[in-house]
Formats: C-alpha cells, structure tokens, sequence
C-alpha cells in the first residue's frame, strides 16, 4: 500500500490516478496512523509553505514523517517541506534534508512562477532516474526553489541551477510534477516504487 | 531552459468538443477525452478547454467531463469558461484540472483574482484577456465575448488590466488579440510586444495562428512563453510534431514531441 498525504493541495487527486496507473495500491491518509503499514509514502502538495506545515503539525505529520522507515517522496512543494526552512511565509519545515528553499527572482526573460517543461540535468547516476533520456523533460510549476546540494541527483535552470530531484537515503523529492509530466514523469513515479520495494526486500 | 509551449485549445459543451463557425453551427468533433489524448500523443505541452456552454449561459462548468480528462490526461490542463467565484474553481481544481482562467468575471468583480491566488496560489490562477485596438489607437479590452450578441466594452484599458491581474495575483496571462482571432494571419505581435514589457508573469499568445512562422514569429519576436492555437491544430494544417521541429531548427526551445 502507498500511503498519499492530503496536505490540501489540489493535485491529490492527480497523483493518485498517476499511481493507480501504475498499478499501485493507493491510501489517502490524513494523519500519522495512517502511515504505519505503508511500503512507500507520497507527500504531494500544492499552496504555501506555512499553511502545509502547520497542518501537517496539527495532524503529527511533522513528527511521524522524519521517523518513517518507508521511502518517502515529496512533491513540488511537499519536496520543499523536506528541508530546514523555505522563505514562503517564513516557514520551519521538516529538516530531512540541509537547506533553505528560496524564492526564484525575476529578471528579464525569466518569469515567476516558473512554469513549463524544463530539462532535468542528472548530477549522479540515481535509481530514481534509471531509464531517462539526457533531453528529459518535465513540467515544473512553483515559485521557490530548493538549492543544489549534495541531496540533488538532478538540477533544472531558471536564472539559476536550482534543485529538480533529490533524494538522501530514503529521502526523495521531485520539484516538477511527475503526475502532469508525461511518460517521463511516469517512468520516475515507476522508479520510486521500485526504489521502495527494492529497499524492503533488501532490509 | 524552459521550454517555450504548444497548447490547443478545444472547445467543450457538454463534455463534447466541438468546433465551428465561431460561436455557431458547431459541428461535434468527439469525446473530450479522446481528443483530450489525442493532442497529448501528438506533443501538445498543455491543453486549454473552453467550456462554451458554461460562460454565456450563467452556468457553472460541469465537473464531470473534467474529471474524465484527469483521469486520462499525463499533461497539464486549464479550464476556462464558466469559472465565476472560488467554490466553482475549487471544484473544477479538485476535479484534477490544474489551473482555472477567469476573463469575464475578473472584470466584473476583480478580487476575485486575489480570492483564487489566496486560496490555492497563483500558479493556478490564469486571466484571459479578450483585447482590440479601439480607434483612438489604444488597445482596450472586451468582456462577455462568449456570445457575440453579448459582448461589452467596459472601457478599461488591456496595458492597466495587465497590471492589476498581476498585482492581484494571476499567474499567467493569456492575451487573445481578437482583431486577428481567427485570421490566420499571425499574431499580433506589436500588441504581445507591449504586453510582454509589463507582464513579468508567463505570457501565452492567442488569436490568429495559421502557420509555423506565426508561431515564430510569437516567440521570437514578441518572447510570449506559450502560444495557443486552436484551428490551425483541429483542421490538420500544422502537426505539433512538424511546428516544433521546425521551432527547434530556428533556435526556439521546444519540449520534443
């Protein structure tokens, strides 16, 4: 069972049809019980950083999420939630990852929110992106940005290098939305799934 | 780099796309959700779905055929057309869409920009502007223009709304130039371009597309983020996959179909 966190936002829905497209067997929990039996947790999310997190905290998400044992991905901004803190609405958030998400600033050419189809440049080779073409594509839509750090297995440019996919351990995240990206957002939906059962078999 | 995007935009009434002279004898062009698929398999970046029997009517969009595309569709897809206050957006929104574009009830009641950014973020709010060059040489916009018996000018200028959209938080603004919608002739280029100077957020292009250097010409000149285009894609004139190879061989950045 892949436990779903609605944290609000409005792509739960999405995220769901793009698992059960793949033949998982999805739950959409809303609090810590929920996480107990799960071999994979998703946190999706779409809306501010200080909202999802005070409703995460009011649900002890914010306590259950870093003592999971299960691989957890993040979302666009529940990728963000992974780190110390993000600017939006001066946010604490869940620490699993080192860093500071900032937001993206605007000059000539480059539009805020970043949104569109933009080019994920691996930085490591990764199960998570087992499979992907060099030219892979995915559709990003946000308006802060995590930094590249040791965390990133693969960065985007908007202005600047920012964060596109990491994953510490079983930490992972995507910035971009693998739900609304195509057969490339499927195939690493398809990649983390495979990362969770191949971590539980080998434990 | 941010590719720059391709997105048809389909008609809808009553979960039907359908295409035709426009605003009459509409002619049934199948399933929303087969054509839906049908442009995501041909390298569409986004698809925009106009429900047309919502906005003139008075009635809200139905949530049902946009569930259906959801469940089907890997791409992003906005809505338009019938999206008056924040309870219809967030059903819409829960659906699966993921963005909503207000025009009409934007300029009746502008908060309504600030009350969807509020409530589920810019990325989701999109504001149309349906604009024309008066003959004082000012481009002015027009409301209710999905009846043409019903179409107003409020008198408000399209440079000022452009501003106010993006202060009340829209995240994206798509300009339909209505003095070349439906020409084929191109874009209006020099209108995007003034547009383009005060729009800090993604800009899509509309109006008047009917070949590969109109499309070009958009990016290039006028450096909109996305064109949109319905008949030159419905009739089969130009495959997605062709415009954007040749996009590619002239320097545009473009998602490979």
């Amino acid at each position: 069972m892949i436990a779903l966190i609605d944290a609000g936002g409005a792509n739960l829905g999405s995220v769901r049809i793009a698992l059960e497209r793949l033949g998982a067997d999805v739950r959409i929990v809303r609090d810590a019980d929920g996480l107990r039996d799960a071999r994979a947790v998703i946190l999706p999310g779409v809306g501010a950083a200080g909202t999802a997190m005070r409703l995460l905290r009011a649900r002890g998400l914010d306590t259950a999420l870093p003592e999971l044992d299960a691989p957890l991905l993040g979302i666009c901004l529940g990728m963000q939630l992974l780190f110390d803190a993000s600017e939006e609405q001066g946010a604490q958030c869940l620490g699993l990852l080192p860093g500071v998400v900032r937001a993206l600033a605007p000059s000539p050419g480059i539009r805020v929110p970043h949104m569109g189809w933009n080019r994920l440049d691996a930085r490591n080779s990764d199960p998570l992106l087992a499979g992907l073409a060099p030219d892979a594509q995915a559709y990003f839509v946000h308006g802060y940005a995590a930094p590249v750090t040791d965390a990133c297995i693969a960065s985007a440019t908007h202005g600047g290098p920012f964060a596109a996919v990491v994953r510490r351990g079983a930490i992972c995240g995507t910035q971009f939305h693998p739900e609304r990206s195509g057969t490339v957002g499927a195939r690493i939906l398809r990649n983390f799934l495979a990362f969770a059962d191949a971590r539980r078999e080998a434990a | 780099m941010l590719s720059r995007r391709i997105i048809p935009c389909l008609d809808v009434r009553e979960g039907r796309v359908v295409k035709g002279a426009r605003f009459r004898d509409h002619v049934d062009m199948g399933d929303v959700v087969e054509l839906a698929r049908r442009y995501r398999d041909a390298g569409a970046d986004e698809l925009v779905f106009y429900d047309i029997g919502a906005s003139p009517a008075g009635r809200s969009v139905s949530t049902e055929w946009v569930a259906r595309v959801a469940r089907e569709l890997d791409i992003p897809f906005c809505v338009a057309g019938g999206v008056r206050d924040v309870a219809t957006a967030r059903a819409v929104l829960r659906a699966g869409a993921d963005k909503v574009s207000v025009n009409t009830p934007a300029l009746e009641q502008p908060a309504l920009i600030d009350e969807l950014a509020d409530a589920f973020g810019t990325q989701c709010v999109v504001v149309g502007i349906d604009s024309t060059r008066e003959a004082d040489g000012e481009w002015r916009v027009r409301s209710h223009t999905g009846d043409p018996a019903a179409m107003r000018a409020p008198g408000r200028r399209t440079l000022d709304w452009v501003r106010e959209a993006q202060e009340r938080g829209a995240g994206e603004i798509v300009l339909n130039c209505m003095g070349s919608d439906g020409t084929r002739d191109g874009y209006d280029i020099a209108q995007l371009q003034a547009v383009r100077a005060i729009c800090r957020v993604p800009l899509v292009a509309s109006g008047g597309a009917g070949s590969v250097a109109h499309f070009f010409d958009a990016f290039d000149a006028a450096d909109v983020d996305a064109a949109l285009a319905a008949s030159v894609f419905h009739s089969g004139a130009i495959a997605i996959a062709d415009l954007k190879r040749a996009l590619a061989t002239r320097g545009i950045a473009v998602r490979a179909a």
